[in-house]
């Protein structure tokens, strides 16, 4: 236990101080959401329709882009041998690196998207349905997308091709995440509905991503 | 003859260099009865002549789901057995099963302009078949982007598992998703509701595609095991030189 809060606080430390990159997703996912105006224009109405759908691309593709350092900079210093060696299960050590990279990359753009939300012209409510399901969603985009980061550290390929295995398995946490943002906004289904399969996502990305990220680093590395 | 006396290259080689002929004569003469047998069907007194795309889009929708079953157990097969044969088995399908896939979205495609009115609709089914479709180019960039064969089969492997995941979305997204996709009418509980004169044709050119997928399937896999002894040749023959 002491060695997995010791991973966890390790892990944030390093993305939080300089190099580590975890605020670089904020950055992006700010980014593109300001580029969403320039593209489809300065019309507001039409930016409060799909305002919930930019903030969930700009999430995705932000949380994408951070994922691809999950295991690399552990591999390239050695660290990553060394959990694979000691005694604490590769699963939990999976499991745990996922939660402090979703801490230090995901929370941020939660707490960013009301700001971003303002420049979409969402109102309060809009927002705070935006904001709950990105809390509910993005575990499974980071625990997914852990089993891409994991088969890309271990065949010495980033970038791309992660992202080509990634994000089709990251489509129904967008299809559910939007359905139930949108379906506070306009309806015409109630938010349960969504929502719920939205947090069943979460919860099984929880226990498939550590199992397969963990069996994909034993497999590869050697 | 059981499953580990495959496990010898050679061995299999000899073996499918006997069965192929056969299995290629069966899909050929099946083939043709499963056409003849479509065209003689009658029109659908809805749907008119279009009804026939089914006799094709139906099985190729069914073997989409199960070439990537075929995969997992083979991806077992890599992790769990070390089955030296499972890993040709997966790579040589993931092409087939795309293929299938590809077909099954066309003809369906084809088949909604007049139907539905529309080429394409964000309706469940379609959507998760699409999903199918984009992890097979996944898995096959992924074949490829890795020289050596065996990390590439054992990063495969868990990818194919990962998304086995995606086969009962499909298989039941016509229930749990009210959508414009018609539901199960063959393989359900009480029965198929098709009439006798669809469902034959339509059973005997599933059983025709069936064939042609194992057929395939072999056919790659005996190229796939003689690619990799070019390759070892090739590798000896520079190591020698080099030497």
């Amino acid at each position: 236990m002491t060695a997995l809060s010791a991973l966890i606080r390790r892990d944030i430390r390093i993305a939080l101080r300089v190099g580590g990159g975890a605020l670089i997703g904020v950055l992006f996912f700010l980014t593109v959401v300001v580029l969403m105006p320039f593209a489809v224009g300065p019309d507001l109405a039409l930016l409060s329709r799909l305002g919930p759908a930019i903030l969930w691309l700009g999430a995705l593709l932000a949380s994408l882009l951070t994922l691809d350092r999950l295991f690399m900079a552990d591999h390239e210093d050695g660290s990553l041998d060394l959990i694979t060696m000691s005694r604490t299960p590769l699963e939990l050590a999976c499991a745990a690196k996922a939660l402090a990279h979703w801490l230090a990359a995901g929370l941020p753009l939660i707490v960013a998207t009301p700001v971003l939300g303002l420049l979409l012209n969402l109102d309060m409510v809009a927002t705070g349905a935006v904001a709950l399901t990105l809390l509910a969603g993005t575990p499974a985009l980071t625990f997914t997308g852990m089993i891409g980061a994991a088969l890309a550290v271990t065949l010495h390929r980033g970038g791309l091709l992660m992202a080509v295995l990634v994000l089709p398995l990251s489509i129904p946490v967008l299809i559910f995440g939007v359905a139930a943002s949108q379906a506070v906004i306009v309806g015409p289904v109630t938010f349960g509905a969504p929502f719920s399969i939205l947090c069943a996502l979460s919860l099984v990305s929880l226990v498939i991503g550590p199992f397969a990220a963990a069996a994909s680093l034993r497999h590869g590395l050697d | 003859m059981t499953l580990i006396d495959l496990a010898n290259p050679t061995r299999f080689l000899a073996l499918t260099a006997r069965v192929l002929p056969w299995l290629v004569a069966a899909t050929v003469i099946l083939l043709t009865i499963g056409l003849y047998q479509s065209a003689l069907a009658p029109d659908d007194y809805q749907q008119g002549a279009t009804v026939k795309i089914m006799f094709i889009h139906v099985p190729n929708a069914w073997l989409s789901m199960f070439v990537w079953g075929v995969m997992s157990i083979a991806s077992l097969g890599t992790l769990v057995w070390r089955h030296p044969l499972a890993d040709v088995a997966a790579k040589a399908a993931a092409p087939i099963g795309a293929a299938f896939t590809f077909l099954a979205l066309l003809t369906g495609s084809l088949w909604g302009r007049p139907m539905w009115g529309t080429y394409w609709e964000w309706d469940a089914r379609l959507t998760s078949v699409l999903i199918l479709f984009l992890m097979y180019l996944g898995l096959m960039a992924l074949w490829r982007a890795v020289e050596d064969p065996s990390r590439a089969a054992r990063a495969a492997a868990v990818l194919t598992l990962v998304g086995a995941i995606n086969l009962p979305i499909i298989k039941f997204s016509v229930d749990w998703w009210n959508t414009l996709h018609q539901p199960a009418s063959v393989m359900r509980m009480g029965g198929s509701t098709l009439d006798k004169s669809f469902l034959i044709p339509l059973l005997l050119m599933a059983i025709a595609f069936t064939l042609l997928f194992v057929t395939l399937q072999l056919a790659a896999m005996r190229n796939e095991i003689l690619r990799r002894r070019v390759r070892s040749l090739q590798m000896m023959q520079a190591s020698q030189r080099a030497a």
